[in-house]
This record gives C-alpha cells, sequence and structure tokens, in this order.
C-alpha cells in the first residue's frame, strides 16, 4: 500500500472554510516557523480511498472471531456508538457552567452508581483513560492512604509472578518497591509466598481475580484478610470482571480498591488501541483520595489527566450497561464463561490445557509438549490462524506458562462461531504434525508475511522521509 | 560455542580482559546466543561508576531486555559508542566487541576462568 | 438484552456438553459467601429503543452553545466531515492494538503516517503513536528527562493548571519534586527561571501559547534551560504550529501536547489526544507504542510495532512508564484532520483563529472598564478585565454564546475560525449594553 504521503500532489486541497471576514493579523516574524509543514495534499475523494484502503486491512471485531485473551474483545453495539456521537454530548465544553452540563453530569453520576453497585464499591473517578491509566490512579489511593496516616514505612507491593506487566510497572510508577511473589502450580497465590513477604512495610497487594490464567483463586477471602491484618489494602486488577460481573462482587471478596477497563467489559471498542476509559472505583475511606481536575472541579486533589477522562467512552459504557441492566449483566458473564469452557472442552484432545479445570472467561493452552514432538511453536499456531480469518489468541502470557496460547472468546459468539474454531484448531493440530515447516511460514494469504522485527528495532524507521 | 582462555568469565556471563592497567568487559558468546538477536544496547558514561554485582547497562533482543552485570568496582572510562549503531557486532563478535573499560578497579568478583565457566553454561544451557 | 447470540437451548446444549447442569455449576470455585445470590440493585435492561430515548433525553438535559468563546485547553474548531467518518468505520474502530502485524497493517501503517505528520507538525525526528493528552505527555515528558543525578521538574506557572496539577501527581508517585517558576505579566518569569536552573533540575516545561493565551519567548528559554544542562519540554498548540516557529526550532528536546484540537470535539473533556516527539537522540527513552517500517520475509515493505524492549511488558518494574494502549482512534482522527487541512489549510485555521481573537480583543476592550490584563503577543486566547463578570456570561450564555472562562483576575477569552465576524459582534454588543446598565 503507498503511504499517504506518496499519494500527496502539491496544489491539492479539500475546500472547507470560507474566507476570513475580519480583519488579517500578522504573527510577528520571531515567532514565524521557517517552512510549512509537509503535510500531505489531498482531495477529499483521494482521502476517502486512502483511507479505506488501509481499513481493509484491518481485522475488527466486526470482521470475524477474535480470541484475544485477557482483552475481552466482545462485540461493540453501534447503538453505543450512536449515543456518543449526540451533538447534545459532543459540543458540550467541559468548563461550561454547571446548569449547562447536567445531562452529562448525570451520564457520569448514572454510570457510577451503576459500577459500584456491580463492583461492591462507594466512589469511584472515570478520569483514567486506560487501564494502566487506572492502576496508576488506584495504587496513587493506596499511597495517599499511607501517607495520610504517616504511616511512610510502607514501601512495597506484592505482584504474583503470572501479573500483566502494567502491575510491577504502575507500582514502580507510584514509587513503590515492587515484590514478585511465585504462584501456585494452578497459577493462584501462594499463600505461604504471600505471608513470608507480608510485613510492616507492605503498601499493598495488586491482584486480579479470575486471575491471568482464567482461574478464580478460592483463597480470596484468606489473602485479602492476610493483607489487611498486615495493615496493607487490596488493588484489583479489573482486567478479567467480565467473568464475574452481577456474579460476585470484588468489594466482597475484599478489595479496598479496583479499576474496570470500560473498553473490555463494558463494550467500548478498543479502536486499535485506544480512546479506552478507566473506572476506578474505592471503599469510602479512600474516596476523599480520588483525583479531580485542578480547573474543571478544585485544586488540591491528585490529577491523571485534564478534565474528566474520556467522557464519549462513558457514554458507551453507560449505554451498554442500560441495555443489558439487572438481568444482562450476570447473564453476558455467565455466558462468557460458558462460552470459554465450551471451547476449552472442544479443544482438548489436542493441544494441552496449561490447567485441565473449570475455567472462568479465559483459558490457556500449553503448547511447550507440541513444540518438543513437532517444533511447531505457540507462534507458528498464532500465524496460522491468520490464515484462517481468526484473530490470534495472546500469544506467550501470562509467562509462567511456556508456549502460552490464551484464548477469551467472550459472551458475543455464538455456539456455530466456537465450533467452528475448535475445527480450526484441531486442523492446526494436525497440520503441524504433517508439514511443521509449512506452519513456520505462516502466514501465506495474509496482506504481508512475517515482518522482520530485528531489521525494525536495530536501524529504526518510524516516519517517512521524502526520496 | 566460543570460551577463550585468555579471559576470564563471571556467573553473569560477561568476560573480562586486563589491557594496560584497564578492565575491558564484554559479554560471551554463550550470553549472546541465549539473547538472539541483539537490537540495542543501554550504555553507561564515562565518568560513572560501576559496582561489582550491579547492572551498569542492559541489552536489549526484540521481546527481552536483560541486565548487564559489573563484575567489577570501578570508573567506568572508556564506552564503545559503535555499538548504538551497530548492536549486531554482540553477537557476530562478542570477544571483539567490549562493552566498557573500567579504571581505579577497588574490587572485583569471584571469577572463572575458561574451563571452569565452560562447566558452568552447560549446566545453564 | 446482552448481545449473547445463543439461544437458550443452544446453552443447554453446551452446558450438558461440558457436563453441567446451570450456569451456577461453572462458578464453583466462588466461594458459597460470596457469590452475589440477589439481583443488583440496577434498572431492568432496556430494548435499543428505549435506551436510545433515555440517553437521548440525558444529551438533551445539556445545553449545547452555538458559539464558543472559551477555550482554555478545549477548543472548539470545524471538524470536516470525512475526518468524523473515516475513524467511524467499523474496522478501524473495534480492532484491538495491533499486536498481529499480519492482520493489522492498516492500522499500523496509519500510525507510521501520523509519526509522520506530528514530526512534521513539531519538526522533531521521532513521535510515539500517541499519549491519553496534553496534561499527562507532559507528565510523562517530565519522567523521560529524570536521570539518577537530575530528579527536579520544574514547570511555568503559565501553563494549564491541570497539566501542572498532573505533572506533580505523577512527581507524587515516584517520590520526585516539582517547583513551580512563577510568572511575570501573564509569561513565565526569566529571571525566576534562571535562578531555579540548578544543577539537580532534569527539565523545565513551557506551554506555547501559555494557559493565558500568551506567546512566550520560547528560544531564550530553550537558551536558558541547555545552558542549565537540563532538557527543555514545550507543551505546543498543535494548530499554532501551523504558522509558528516548531518546538525543534526554538531547542525543545521534547515536544508534546494537546491534540484536541485536530479535529476532536470538545466533548466534556474528552476523549483527546496527546502527542509527543523527540529527537534521535532521546528516542529509546519515548514512552508508548512506536511502529517502525521493516520488511517481511519475501522484502515487501511492512510496519510493526517497534522498540518494544522499552515497555512494560517486557521491562516490567524498570519500565519507566506502564502505558500501553493510548489513543490512537484519535490519532487516526488527528491523522485524517491533518490530510484534510494539508499545509495551506492548518496555517489558514491558526491565521483565521489569530484573527478572530485579536479582532474579539479590540472589540471588547473598547468597552469602558474591559481591559486587557497581559500585553503581550498572543494567539487566540487572551485575558481581559469583566466587571460583573456573572451577570455578563450570563446574558450572553441567554443567547447562545459561552462567553470567556473566570478565572484570577480577569476573564480568559477564546475565537476560533468557527466564530464569525456577526456572532462576535453580537456578543461585544451584548458585553457592551450590559455594562452600560
Amino acid at each position: 500500500m503507498k503511504l499517504i504521503f506518496e499519494k500527496s500532489v502539491p496544489g491539492r486541497h479539500c475546500d472547507l472554510l470560507p474566507k476570513c471576514d475580519v480583519e488579517a493579523v500578522a504573527l510577528p516574524e520571531s515567532f514565524r516557523r521557517q517552512t510549512p509543514p509537509a503535510l500531505p495534499e489531498m482531495s477529499e475523494v483521494d482521502l476517502s480511498r486512502h483511507y479505506t484502503e488501509l481499513n481493509q486491512h484491518v481485522h475488527g471485531v466486526n470482521c470475524g472471531f477474535y480470541p484475544l485473551g485477557s482483552c475481552t474483545m466482545k462485540y461493540n453495539p453501534r447503538i453505543d456508538e450512536e449515543m456518543a456521537a449526540l451533538p447534545g454530548f459532543t459540543g458540550v465544553h467541559p468548563l461550561a457552567p454547571a446548569y449547562s452540563v447536567a445531562g452529562c453530569r448525570e451520564v457520569l453520576d448514572t454510570a457510577k452508581k451503576y459500577l459500584c453497585e456491580i463492583t461492591g464499591m462507594t466512589g469511584m473517578t472515570f478520569q483514567p483513560a486506560a487501564g494502566a491509566h487506572g492502576e496508576f490512579t488506584g495504587v496513587l489511593l493506596i499511597k495517599q492512604y499511607h501517607h495520610s496516616r504517616g504511616d511512610m514505612g510502607r514501601t512495597k507491593i506484592i505482584v504474583p509472578d503470572s501479573a500483566h506487566g502494567t502491575n510491577p510497572a504502575t507500582a514502580a510508577m507510584c514509587g513503590f518497591q515492587v515484590v514478585n511473589i511465585p504462584s501456585a502450580p494452578d497459577g493462584c497465590v501462594d499463600l505461604e509466598a504471600l505471608k513470608a513477604v507480608l510485613g510492616p512495610d507492605t503498601a499493598g497487594l495488586m491482584l486480579t481475580n479470575p486471575n491471568t490464567v482464567g482461574i478464580f483463586d478460592e483463597n480470596i477471602l484468606e489473602i485479602t484478610r492476610l493483607v489487611h491484618e498486615a495493615g496493607g489494602l487490596c488493588y484489583y486488577d479489573g482486567a478479567n470482571l467480565n467473568a464475574v460481573m452481577g456474579v460476585v462482587r470484588p468489594g466482597d471478596m475484599g478489595f479496598d480498591c479496583i479499576h474496570m477497563n470500560l473498553h473490555k467489559t463494558f463494550a467500548t471498542p478498543h479502536g486499535g488501541g485506544g480512546p479506552g476509559a478507566c473506572a476506578v472505583g474505592c471503599k469510602d475511606f479512600l474516596e476523599q483520595f480520588l483525583p479531580h481536575s485542578a480547573l474543571m472541579d478544585e485544586p488540591g486533589h491528585l490529577q491523571v489527566k485534564s478534565f474528566a477522562g474520556n467522557f464519549l467512552v462513558v457514554v458507551r459504557a453507560l449505554t451498554y450497561l442500560m441495555t443489558l441492566g439487572r438481568e444482562g449483566v450476570p447473564e453476558a458473564a455467565q455466558n462468557a464463561v460458558l462460552n470459554a469452557n465450551y471451547l476449552m472442552r472442544k479443544i482438548q484432545g489436542t493441544f494441552d490445557l496449561a490447567f485441565d479445570r473449570t475455567c472462568m472467561h479465559e483459558f490457556v493452552l500449553d503448547l511447550s509438549e507440541y513444540k518438543k514432538e513437532t517444533g511447531v511453536s505457540a507462534l507458528d499456531v498464532a500465524k496460522s490462524l491468520i490464515d484462517y480469518g481468526m484473530h490470534p489468541p495472546t500469544m506467550y502470557f501470562p509467562l509462567i506458562v511456556h508456549e502460552a496460547l490464551m484464548l477469551e472468546p467472550t459472551e458475543t459468539e455464538s455456539k456455530e462461531t466456537l465450533d467452528w474454531a475448535a475445527e480450526v484448531f484441531r486442523k492446526m493440530y494436525e497440520l503441524g504434525r504433517k508439514d511443521p515447516e509449512y506452519m513456520h511460514n505462516a502466514p501465506h494469504n495474509a496482506q504481508i508475511g512475517r515482518p522482520d522485527e530485528v531489521l525494525a528495532a536495530r536501524h529504526p524507521v518510524v516516519r517517512w522521509q521524502k526520496a | 560455542m566460543n570460551f577463550p582462555a585468555e579471559l576470564k568469565y563471571s556467573q553473569s556471563h560477561e568476560w573480562i580482559r586486563e589491557e594496560d592497567g584497564v578492565t575491558v568487559i564484554g559479554i560471551s558468546d554463550f550470553a549472546q546466543d541465549a539473547l538472539g538477536d541483539v537490537v540495542f544496547i543501554n550504555l553507561p558514561q564515562e565518568g560513572d561508576e560501576c559496582t561489582a554485582g550491579e547492572a551498569f547497562g542492559d541489552v536489549e533482543s526484540v521481546k527481552a531486555v536483560s541486565d548487564l552485570v559489573s563484575p567489577v568496582t570501578g570508573t567506568v572510562c572508556a564506552v564503545n559508542e559503535d555499538l548504538l549503531d551497530a548492536p549486531e557486532m554482540l553477537n557476530q563478535d562478542p570477544y571483539g566487541a567490549w562493552i566498557i573499560k573500567v579504571e581505579n578497579v577497588t574490587g572485583t568478583e569471584e571469577l572463572l576462568d575458561a574451563t571452569a565457566y565452560e562447566a558452568f553454561c552447560a549446566t545453564e544451557g | 438484552m446482552s448481545y449473547v447470540p445463543s439461544t437458550g437451548e443452544q446453552r443447554q446444549e453446551m452446558l450438558r456438553a461440558i457436563g453441567m447442569q446451570d450456569f451456577r455449576d461453572l462458578y464453583r470455585d466462588v466461594p458459597r459467601e460470596m457469590y452475589l445470590d440477589r439481583p443488583l440493585d440496577i434498572p431492568e435492561g432496556m430494548s435499543e429503543l428505549e435506551v436510545s430515548r433515555a440517553v437521548s433525553a440525558m444529551a438533551a438535559r445539556n445545553t449545547v452553545f452555538p458559539t464558543v468563546l472559551r477555550g482554555a485547553g478545549a477548543y472548539d474548531h470545524y471538524t470536516p466531515s470525512i475526518v468524523k467518518t473515516v475513524p467511524n468505520k467499523e474496522e478501524f474502530l473495534t480492532a484491538y492494538t495491533p499486536y498481529q502485524a499480519e492482520m493489522s497493517q492498516g492500522v499500523l501503517q496509519s500510525i507510521f503516517e501520523y509519526q509522520t505528520m506530528i514530526c512534521e507538525l513539531t519538526g522533531m525526528d521521532v513521535s510515539n503513536a500517541s499519549m491519553y493528552d496534553g496534561a499527562e505527555a507532559a507528565a510523562e515528558a517530565a519522567a523521560m528527562c529524570r536521570d539518577r543525578k537530575r530528579r527536579v521538574t520544574l514547570v511555568s506557572a503559565a501553563a494549564h493548571p491541570d497539566t501542572i496539577n498532573t505533572i506533580r501527581t505523577y512527581c507524587f508517585g515516584t517520590g520526585d519534586e516539582m517547583r513551580v517558576v512563577p510568572m511575570k505579566d501573564g509569561k513565565t518569569d526569566m529571571e525566576a527561571l534562571r535562578e531555579m536552573l540548578t544543577a539537580d533540575v532534569a527539565s523545565f516545561y513551557v506551554q506555547q501559547p501559555n494557559f493565558f493565551g500568551q506567546l512566550e519567548d520560547a528560544d531564550a528559554i530553550g537558551a536558558l534551560v541547555h545552558a542549565a544542562g537540563a532538557m527543555y519540554v514545550m507543551g505546543c498548540n498543535p494548530i499554532a504550529l501551523g504558522i509558528m516557529k516548531t518546538p525543534f526550532d526554538c531547542g525543545a528536546d521534547v515536544a508534546v501536547g494537546e491534540g484536541q484540537p485536530l479535529g476532536m470535539p470538545i466533548a466534556f473533556g474528552g476523549p483527546y489526544l496527546g502527542y509527543m516527539a523527540t529527537t534521535t537522540k532521546h528516542m529509546r527513552k519515548l514512552p508508548g507504542r512506536i511502529v517502525g517500517e521493516t520488511v517481511d520475509h519475501d522484502g515487501n515493505r511492512a510496519y510493526v510495532l517497534s522498540l518494544q524492549a522499552r515497555e512494560q511488558h517486557i521491562r516490567r518494574e524498570k519500565a519507566s512508564s506502564n502505558i500501553c494502549s493510548n489513543q490512537a482512534l484519535c490519532a487516526l482522527t488527528a491523522s485524517v484532520y491533518m490530510a484534510a487541512m494539508g499545509p495551506d489549510g492548518i496555517a489558514e485555521v491558526a491565521r483565521q483563529s489569530m484573527a478572530k481573537a485579536h479582532y474579539l480583543c479590540r472589540g471588547l476592550t473598547a468597552i469602558d472598564g474591559v481591559d486587557l490584563v497581559y500585553t503581550g503577543e498572543f494567539f487566540h486566547e487572551f485575558v481581559t478585565t469583566l466587571p460583573r463578570t456573572d451577570e455578563v456570561l450570563s446574558a450572553l450564555e441567554k443567547a447562545g454564546i459561552l462567553g470567556g472562562l473566570p478565572i484570577e483576575g480577569g476573564v480568559l477569552w477564546c475565537a476560533t475560525e468557527k466564530a464569525t465576524k456577526a456572532e462576535m459582534d453580537r456578543a461585544i454588543a451584548i458585553v457592551k449594553e450590559v455594562l452600560a446598565k
């Protein structure tokens, strides 16, 4: 595909603005730029076709099965988009007077009310823009709490070794020392390992439950109790909330604060990598530490970005929540878990399951034995799936399973799709035994073959330059 | 796998060589092989202090990053900046591609000779 | 209603296939005492038609002002129609981060093009794939500039209050210090800056144009900052860069900014876009996703997420930032906006915004009691005194005009290319009329 710059024609443009109806004002020479930016020069039809061509080389949830584990790639309802595009929301200035933004406040208040009920929390902010950003916000609540009590010796955050990389990175950004604890063989928290590291220097624990291998940690009450006894707080990474919403609440598990990815659990689109939105909830004793905008609300609080967060994403999530309602929320969770278990059992007998037990919303395949036998790796299988129009599962995560493929089908896939997916996995399994070479070179029918990532990293070309 | 006899090795897979009163440090053939294609190296600056057993920089492959651990305590007196443009030299010529030189060395980790190091690598492999 | 396609019968069939009686069996690992044995206390689900009515009713409770003369970090520019339609294409909209390059070339190429456009606009060498917004980008830039010896971050008091507060928050996180450099006549106080640039200062952040609309002497600031051995971070309005000296030419080491003016609606504060670019020298310290060009095994041009060893999923607690998702669809919006405008268009938006703001300023300050508070050069925002502020603003609002933002010491006005002469004349007349009473 040609780059937009390679399609640019000098002098071409779109007619968008009227002539200026007031007197021109010259920018003083010392402030002026020397040469104009070499932006593309395009007509509207050029633009339309260029972006249509790019769009044709993107796999969205609307294109087909997208079992990307831990990312909850559920269908994104169109009505949510329509509501977020209402001029009554898009045309509102964040600093407009209070009476004129009553509808926006109602959106935030209603979303807060519903999400607090679902999670068992009492306070909430929508300021963070993404999951990692929400983690940062949540762990800062923990830090402020300890500081407000003059308890400055709590310098450590405990993170299981199965955790997403953002957990330790977040703890470090909040100035905490990260204590990694090994997981038990089933991927759950090893209680003895936890007890061994708890102490007067424990600020808190970051945990995902169901955990990153898709298993609900049945010791959860014991875990949160132990952390609280040591004087620490418990942070719930809501990445996997889709498995349990409406069924069990993080607040009832003993967690003190939580983040939820609205772009996972609450069906807002991922946009090729954002914008997401993150709701951070907390129990009442932490509410005073929630972030606020210095300009829009009042100074004197922490703040992680401007204004009130990614508001239009909250509109989408609220629309989704209102559609699902009381019965729909647990129904979605239950069917997400049903679909995962059904697909897992259909695939069983081919690739090994990392954990042969009832899973939550996702499960992990362990291809290490298969790789020893055939030479075909998890990467080879993932790339081969592309030829079948299936987005590959998450690869090589969690780190505690070698040659891992993590599948999360979500509730919005039908039985037919799951049957088809299981069949594709069966074919892959057999193909790898027959023709491993073919799989090493997959994909064969994609727009490009495997890219040379070493070249990209050694000799970075990160922008287009005129030849 | 190559283990030149004239070098000494650390258990974190760095090699060292004495040269005109300074200590020259690089990574072993075993290390570069385990890392895979090295794509970038983070280097210290001349004048930085390094401490035996602690990281003085790191090397990146596409999907991993590994600390470079100093076998000696001293002051960095030279840095091989050619590696910034050609990190592949660490893969192609690990014993030619020195990383830093250290002077005023006040302490040294316990080091292995080539035979002992080769045996150590066999247990790591 | 839960968007579950399998029928009730199919669900039963699937349960039977995995040897289970009912849904409760699926949750056998959940301890009985915490299993939620009651319905959620939220309303029943609704049909699409009912939801559409209910949410539209919320939107209708807002007042949308046809004329917006308020900015302060959210700028009401014209959004070309094509800029609204492209990001709404369902594939762009619903894809995940492009981890699988072979089936994501469209997203990857669009990010590569975005990076190039940001480099063109800022003059910098390298842009990342975007940050959450301008404030967060500024905070991450400050973090990027810190090293073992230099830990202190300086910020101009004339920057946006939300940006200052966000930088302060990120500094609180790592336990580092932020110091605010005072302002003089609505701009960074150069003498104070000179004194505050001590050997422990990692970087200085200035906003251009600043929060009060004033143009900072960005070159001279850069020279001061570099003379003290610190890094220079500029937060620039991207529309202004259509005509204004680039951060690169002002000596910036890192350029960041709020990308909202590039085609995103003001939308009660988000989603917006943080852009972030730097020089080749600091490329490997840049946080966030970066797309790079390479070839596939047949030698075809291809794009991939590159330089990943900087990121949290590899460095974990040693990563300098935890960012993973960014604002990709907003970056796409900005790209389409920049391509639709082209170099001439973006300069024209800048020129018209500046011309209209100056027209509005002349009209307002001709009224008795309304005077410019800061008299330096300005772009499209300015501060005036305004007697009986509440009364005046309320009269404007009744006429469908959102006036300037009351801030300490006056009112901060803004005009973009959207404000017509007739609208501004009406606004000026209303202010005059109220104050004449």
